[in-house]
């Protein structure tokens, strides 16, 4: 479903971070990327989903069989590309609720479909909210003015739950969770589980992956994958550190 | 005591959107001939019917002009403006006044249908035949009455029946002139004097027509009243004058709304407006205000230079201002609140939008003369393109106002960087006994919450829309619903082709 071959980008014109990335995350599949801060992640995520100033100078990124590298971030988003954000960011002034019904509405527009209607809109939002444990009241408040990190990253798996994305990429989703918080985010995130849906999980905790299952393990060092294994690799990298990956690239 | 600051970015050129009111009416005029002088003046008040008191009073405000001098202190460039080549009369020579909205040109509703207020459709559906004469039904419509000024004439009135039973009397000025001389002679010019500043006073000479508001002691006035001006005869000046009074434990809510089609010359308007709330009395005043803005380099648009004032002369009145500035390629306005009655409140809410080269300097005075008055200011200035746009704010204390309280709150937002934000607020303070807070932010329209939306799905334009609704919504809510809605989709059309 995403294949990415060879990519290498800089970011702010010439600061090469990605240095010949492979990967490809079949339908269905849960991948994780792990690796220490600085390696690239952040800024794979960037490119994927198409961010002014990320710009892939080399090789590919195929996205159900189609090279995306040259549309719009909002093109893509109606193709079913997804980005919950390692900082989610703040809009003053917008509700939550306006936000997100927007959002669904323009991606329903540009594949061609009808808008939502009000009410079918509340009913589906509802539905979601309930299993992420977010209430009525925050999503009258504007978009993560004010909410706490916990907040914020189940905010950003609400609108993945409403938007419905065909490709999810969660980036470092569980930074700043507690326990009972992670276990919310993560039981929401398995929801979205389905033959027809590829994930890419970014994160350097074990603890995500005890709660979301991936089918593969990756290590990104320097801007490239120097590792991939089943979920045993992500326990040693726990157990051990990155120290010997590192050393590698 | 005196605080400056200025905060200036500059960035690259854009194209100034393209206007979409841009449309002329094809309908005969009659003009009073070109340029000012004490004829141009006798035959406007000679159009009019006036008595000879009003002929004098406009007679001794040219003469004071001619004395006068074009102010040069707000942050705006333009051509110096020729006076004498200007029309500063015009009106469809069909005749001035409809006695039915049947007897109104065609064109005229035509083009009123364009700008989205078509007046028969509002006097059906909202029953002035009639229709929603119950307190029930009333409630649940809108209730809009709309006095339309095309070019200089008042050309339909409705409503009035309905407010005449209510004691409110809602009718253009020239009418009032004639039919309440004595409110008139009371109140025009009591707020703004006529030696006021340039502009008013020229207004004082050469007033083409506006509107007359009068709601009688402990009314509720029963429905919002609206004006929508509108300049369609080529070089012709507008030069509106509206006066409402709102006696004791009254309140009234207005709404003024001002296009004009697309020119090759400048358009001058220079209108004045005075609001008096007496005892307990409530004046709401919102103005949405699209004039052409120009071409990319301001060539063609509206100069728009007015004196908005309201006194608050009675104990515990209240008078609001909230106005969205899309158009012009000059603004040069200050809606002001004289704070005179002790308890009384004022409050200015504005969004001011400038693209391509249009300039604003705009902002409000809030003069505290009562005890315990309070004020409230928040501006949102909203900049893209070459343009630019000051808030320019007065905050005077008095010795005698005890207890005064102030809260001022001047946010910019600059899309792009060749535009300027810039806020000036002036304060004065005689009293140690009040209490004055100022905050002020300048921030550029920023990428990551254009990307997280555009992430999400929204194309660049939508996404902009929705980032600039979202930093004015607390000035938007201060809107009635119905043009609250309005003012978003007029904000969306002037900042399309701002980014990128
Ligand atoms: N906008 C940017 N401008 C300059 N350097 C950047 C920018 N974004 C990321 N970087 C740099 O790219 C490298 C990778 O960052 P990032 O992708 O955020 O890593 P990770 O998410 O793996 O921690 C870091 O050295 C970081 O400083
Ligand atoms: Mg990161």
């Amino acid at each position: 479903m995403l294949e990415i071959k060879n990519l290498h980008a800089s970011v702010g014109g010439d600061k090469p971070i990605l240095k010949g990335l492979d990967l490809s995350v079949p339908k269905g599949e849960a991948h994780a990327i792990m690796g220490p801060n600085g390696s690239g992640k952040s800024t794979l995520s960037y490119v994927l989903t198409g961010r002014d100033g990320y710009e892939a100078t080399d090789g590919s990124i195929l996205y159900d069989g189609e090279n995306i590298a040259d549309l719009a971030p909002e093109e893509r988003a109606a193709k079913g590309l997804f980005l919950s954000f390692q900082y989610p960011v703040e809009i003053p002034g917008v509700p939550t609720l306006t936000f997100m019904k927007e959002a669904l509405n323009a991606q329903r527009r540009a594949r061609g479909e009808d808008e939502m209607s009000a009410p079918d809109f509340m009913k589906h939002v509802r539905e979601k909210a309930k299993l992420l444990n977010i209430s009525g009241d925050m999503l009258k408040r504007p978009v993560n003015v004010g909410f706490s990190g916990g907040e914020k990253k189940r905010l950003e798996i609400l609108q993945a739950a409403v938007l419905e994305p065909r490709f999810l990429i969660l980036d470092e989703t569980d930074s700043g969770l507690d326990i009972d918080a992670l276990k919310v985010v993560s039981d929401g995130v398995n929801a979205l589980r389905s033959p027809e849906r590829g994930m890419l999980v970014i994160t350097h905790y074990q603890r995500l992956l005890d709660h979301i299952s991936p089918d593969v393990v990756h290590v990104m060092s320097d801007g490239k994958i120097v590792a991939s294994g089943g979920p045993e690799l992500a326990k040693e990298l726990e157990a051990e550190g990155y120290d010997k990956y590192v050393r590698a690239a | 005591m005196v605080a400056v600051k200025e905060t200036i970015a500059d960035v690259k050129r854009l194209e100034s959107d393209k206007y979409k009111y841009g449309f002329t009416t094809e309908v005969e005029q009659e003009r009073a001939p070109k340029g000012l002088s004490e004829e141009t003046v006798r035959y406007i008040s000679a159009k009019k019917d006036e008595p000879q008191w009003m002929l004098d009073w406009r007679l001794e405000a040219y003469k004071r002009w001619l004395e006068m001098r074009e102010p040069d202190w707000a942050k705006v460039n333009y051509p110096k403006i020729d006076y004498q080549d200007i029309y500063y009369y015009a009106e469809p020579s069909s005749g001035a006044k409809y006695e039915s909205i049947d007897d109104v040109p065609p064109e005229i509703l035509a083009d009123f249908e364009k700008l989205g207020i078509p007046l028969r459709e509002q006097e059906v559906l909202l029953g002035v035949a009639g229709a929603a004469e119950t307190a029930a039904e009333a409630r649940e419509k809108p209730r809009v009455a709309v006095d339309a000024v095309f070019d200089s004439v008042s050309v339909a009135t409705t409503f009035k029946a309905e407010l005449a039973r209510a004691g409110v009397i809602f009718m253009s000025i020239s009418e009032a002139i004639r039919e309440h001389p004595e409110l008139v002679k009371k109140y025009l010019a009591s707020v703004v004097p006529k030696s006021d500043n340039y502009f008013a006073t020229l207004n004082c000479a050469v007033f083409s027509d506006g509107t007359f508001v009068y709601v009688p002691k402990g009314v509720r006035c029963p429905m919002e009243l609206s004006t929508y001006f509108r300049m369609n005869a080529e070089g012709t000046g507008q030069f509106e004058r509206t006066l409402i009074i709102a006696e004791e434990g009254s309140y009234v809510s207005y709404l003024e709304g001002c296009t004009a089609p697309m020119r090759d010359e400048n358009q001058l308007h220079a209108a004045v407006v005075e609001l008096v709330a007496m005892d307990d009395a409530e004046i709401k005043y919102s103005t949405v205000q699209n004039w052409w803005p120009g071409d990319e380099n301001g060539k063609g648009g509206v100069y728009n230079f007015v004196t908005k004032r309201a006194d608050c002369r009675g104990k515990n009145s209240k008078v609001s201002w909230t106005q969205v500035e899309t158009g012009s390629a000059i603004t040069w306005k200050y809606p002001s609140c004289i704070l005179r009655g002790d308890n009384s409140v004022g409050e200015f809410y504005s969004v001011a939008v400038t693209n391509g080269a249009q300039q604003a300097d705009t902002g409000t005075k809030m003069i505290h003369l009562g005890k315990n008055t309070r004020s409230r200011i928040i501006s949102k200035g909203i900049s893209a393109g070459r343009s630019d746009n000051t808030y320019r704010g007065l905050v005077s204390i008095h010795a005698k106002a005890e207890g005064a309280r102030n809260f001022t709150q001047c946010d910019s937002l600059l899309i792009g960087d060749q535009c300027g934000a810039h806020t000036v607020p002036y304060i004065e303070c005689k009293t140690p006994k009040a209490q004055l807070e100022h905050e002020a932010t300048t921030t550029k329209l920023a990428e990551d919450q254009l990307f997280y939306a555009r992430q999400r799905g929204l194309d660049e334009e939508t996404a902009t829309a929705l980032l600039v609704n979202g930093f004015v919504r607390d000035v938007l809510q201060e809107l009635p619903m119905e043009f609250a809605v309005e003012a978003q989709q007029l904000l969306k059309v002037s900042l399309e082709g701002s980014v990128g």
